[in-house]
């Protein structure tokens, strides 16, 4: 039988220092209201039902890129973590936490393929966000990632952004704008507006250009559309993925409070997947909405419904060939691989597809919060997704489009690590090289 | 009352009341629970969760089965020949009609016997997989090697008394004993997966199609 390396050490205070402040007594209790309190049919009956069969492995693509290093097949890491903790009855100790939180935040992205590859369909990313939440009870959460949920409690964005700061990059963009499109304003705070345009915080924080390029988009398309210009326009929710559901639900929130009192039709939300997932399900599941009270949908879903439409005419084809990648959130968690291909097919001449694709497409591995732990834990994630850098290369394309922030930062990671030679862009970046700027409107 | 009086009439009393109570209180006790769990009843979608049980109940019908299609083969044919062989085998049906007068109809017993040796034979493989394949064993626990003894015991007894091997009467006790405490077992291991395959299949189906849009199979 193959021999697997152990888990290189890794530095971070937020697992090494916390766990010295950690006490039996409140780790059993931690756990306990978790199991018994905070779960309930899914959890026992995943438990009881699953047969250890262990055809789940290889759905995931930490197993598939570590050669079946068994350690990281969903089964192990549910195995290593939480059957413990039920073993034992909550019973163990500081160092189990850490190894536990370990796997929960950085081995796994939560991005639910094993769920398609168990024959009982049993939600494996739900039992590791189980694990995750114990392990925020017990303040034992990677520090980078803790650090953006103490930024989403503070100022209700991810990233530290202050209010001046934020309506200072959306005039900045607008300035821009202006000289390439007439009356490309992005126009704050408009009552009434058909659409409320949210981003990420790492937008205007690192890539305020896109809110440039959705600019355009709007202008050029005609839409009516507004963007808030305070709490409530950062659609992002690390909270969710660090298991701290009370901030999660606040975040929520404010995000369709805002566009309530905006009195919009719908929230239209910039190329994020782990965002569309925190506004469409796990947010509203927590606080127990069936669906959102305003119609949310993501960019993909927008492009698809201005270049279907006509509203958006597509002059010119993007010539390199050209991949993709399938972000969970959307495609798996959404369902939107086809609408994906439609705007793809639409204005690139040489679209090369992914094999696997759609609902089994691999995660990028930067997803589920994973990229949010920070540099201490890059290695593992970049290592931990071989497979991806396989499956982008046999395209032979020059350019991958990844409609997903943490697909972006990931994939350019392996990009560079796997020496892939290929750029990584969103599909915005894609789409205003290809649109008619009507004779009107031009500068 | 001898040993085989025992084990043929308040020991199959016992059996089939646990069975039938335990899988009664577990399926009832688990949608009482399931309440608690705010989304499970209001993503519930009839038609999604039948659509991936359909997926899951024709072989080859998800992505995984094809992709690991021994597994596929040897596991549909266990699940066939462990529920087909005791409910129509020959010798079964003449001892409902000796107790309650009920009937119906059988295989031929050729048949029947070569399914206990396909449901044995399965039994094999997955003990062999369990200890050779890394990833099913670092998840094998001791209950897992019993679990299977208990599955495959029924089976194994039942071929060897059938054919007369080996002392019959205690051999035909033993088996009824080992088919007792499968179905004992049942509502009380992780054989209960049985019953709670249709509802977690179901719900993430649901989960999938009705609020996903997605396929999961």
């Amino acid at each position: 039988m193959a021999t697997f390396p152990e888990r290189e050490p890794v530095e971070d205070i937020g697992l090494d220092e916390t766990i010295k402040k950690l006490t039996p007594e409140r780790i059993e209790k931690t756990i306990l209201k978790v199991l018994n309190e905070e779960s309930a049919a899914r959890l026992k009956v995943y438990v009881n039902t699953c047969v250890h069969c262990g055809l789940c492995s290889n759905a995931c693509h930490f197993y598939n890129s570590h050669d079946g290093d068994v350690k990281y097949a969903p089964v192990s890491k549910v195995k290593d973590t939480l059957w413990e903790m039920i073993r034992k009855k909550g019973r163990v100790d500081g160092e189990f936490i850490r190894k536990a939180s370990r796997i929960a935040f950085t081995e796994c992205n939560v991005c639910r393929r094993c769920s398609m590859y168990c024959p009982f369909g049993i939600d494996l990313a739900y039992l590791i966000l189980t694990v995750r939440r114990i392990c925020h009870l017990l303040g034992v959460v990677p520090q980078y990632l803790q650090d953006t949920v103490n930024s989403h409690a503070a100022t209700l964005n991810q990233m530290w952004v202050k209010p001046d700061e934020w309506i200072d990059t959306l005039q900045w963009q607008e300035e821009e704008q202006l000289d390439e499109v007439v009356g490309a304003r992005i126009p704050l705070d408009r009552e009434g507006a058909e659409i409320m345009y949210s981003v990420i915080g790492p937008e205007p924080k690192f890539l305020p250009q896109l809110i440039g390029h959705m600019d355009q988009i709007m202008t050029v398309a005609g839409m009516s559309w507004t963007v808030p210009s305070l709490d409530g326009w950062d659609n992002s929710n690390m909270a969710m993925y660090s298991g701290d559901f009370e901030i999660m639900a606040r975040v929520e929130r404010k995000h369709y409070d805002k566009a309530l009192e905006l009195k919009v039709k719908k929230i239209v939300m910039g190329e994020c997947g782990h965002a569309f997932r925190g506004a469409a399900y796990d947010g509203p599941k927590w606080l127990g909405w069936l669906r959102p009270p305003v119609p949310l949908i993501h960019a993909v879903e927008f492009y698809y419904d201005l270049i279907h439409s006509g509203r958006l005419k597509i002059v010119k084809k993007y010539e390199e060939p050209i991949t993709l990648q399938d972000p969970c959130n959307i495609v798996r968690g959404k369902g939107l691989g086809n609408k994906l291909r439609y705007i793809m097919n639409a204005t690139c001449s040489d679209f090369r597809d992914v094999e696997p694709r759609f609902e089994h497409n691999y995660c990028c591995c930067a997803g589920g919060g994973v990229i949010n732990c920070g540099p201490p834990w890059k290695t593992t994630r970049v290592n931990g997704n071989r497979v991806k850098a396989e499956q982008f290369r046999a395209t032979e394309a020059k350019v991958i489009v990844t409609p997903c922030h943490n697909c972006h930062s990931g994939i350019e990671d392996i990009v560079s690590n796997y020496k892939l030679d290929m750029h990584v862009k969103f599909f915005c970046e894609i789409l205003v090289e290809c649109i008619e700027i009507p004779e009107s409107l031009k500068v | 009352m001898d040993l085989y009086e025992i084990v043929r009439g308040p020991l199959a009393w016992a059996a089939l009341l646990l069975f039938v109570l335990g899988t009664a209180y577990r399926i009832v006790s688990m949608l009482i629970e399931a309440r608690r769990d705010k989304v499970v009843y209001p993503y519930l979608s009839l038609k999604y969760g039948l659509r991936s049980l359909m997926h899951w109940l024709i072989p080859f019908g998800s992505v995984n089965m094809r992709k690991r299609p021994v597994m596929t083969v040897v596991s549909f044919a266990f699940h066939i020949c462990l529920l087909v062989t005791p409910v129509f085998l020959l010798a079964h049906i003449i001892l409902w009609d000796e107790s309650w007068g009920l009937q119906w109809w059988s295989l031929p017993e050729a048949v029947t016997d070569v399914m206990s040796v396909l449901v044995v034979g399965a039994c094999a493989f997955f003990l062999i997989r369990r200890i050779v394949a890394p990833e099913v064993q670092n998840v094998t626990f001791l209950s897992d090697y019993v679990l299977l003894a208990v599955v495959v015991l029924p089976f194994l007894t039942g071929f060897l008394a059938y054919h007369q091997l080996g002392p019959y009467r205690p051999m035909l006790i033993l088996h009824i004993l080992a088919g007792e405490i499968m179905l004992v077992a049942i509502p009380f291991s992780r054989l209960s997966h049985m019953f709670f395959f249709f509802f977690t299949r179901a719900y993430m189906g649901s989960e999938f199609g009705k609020v996903r849009n997605a396929r999961d199979w």
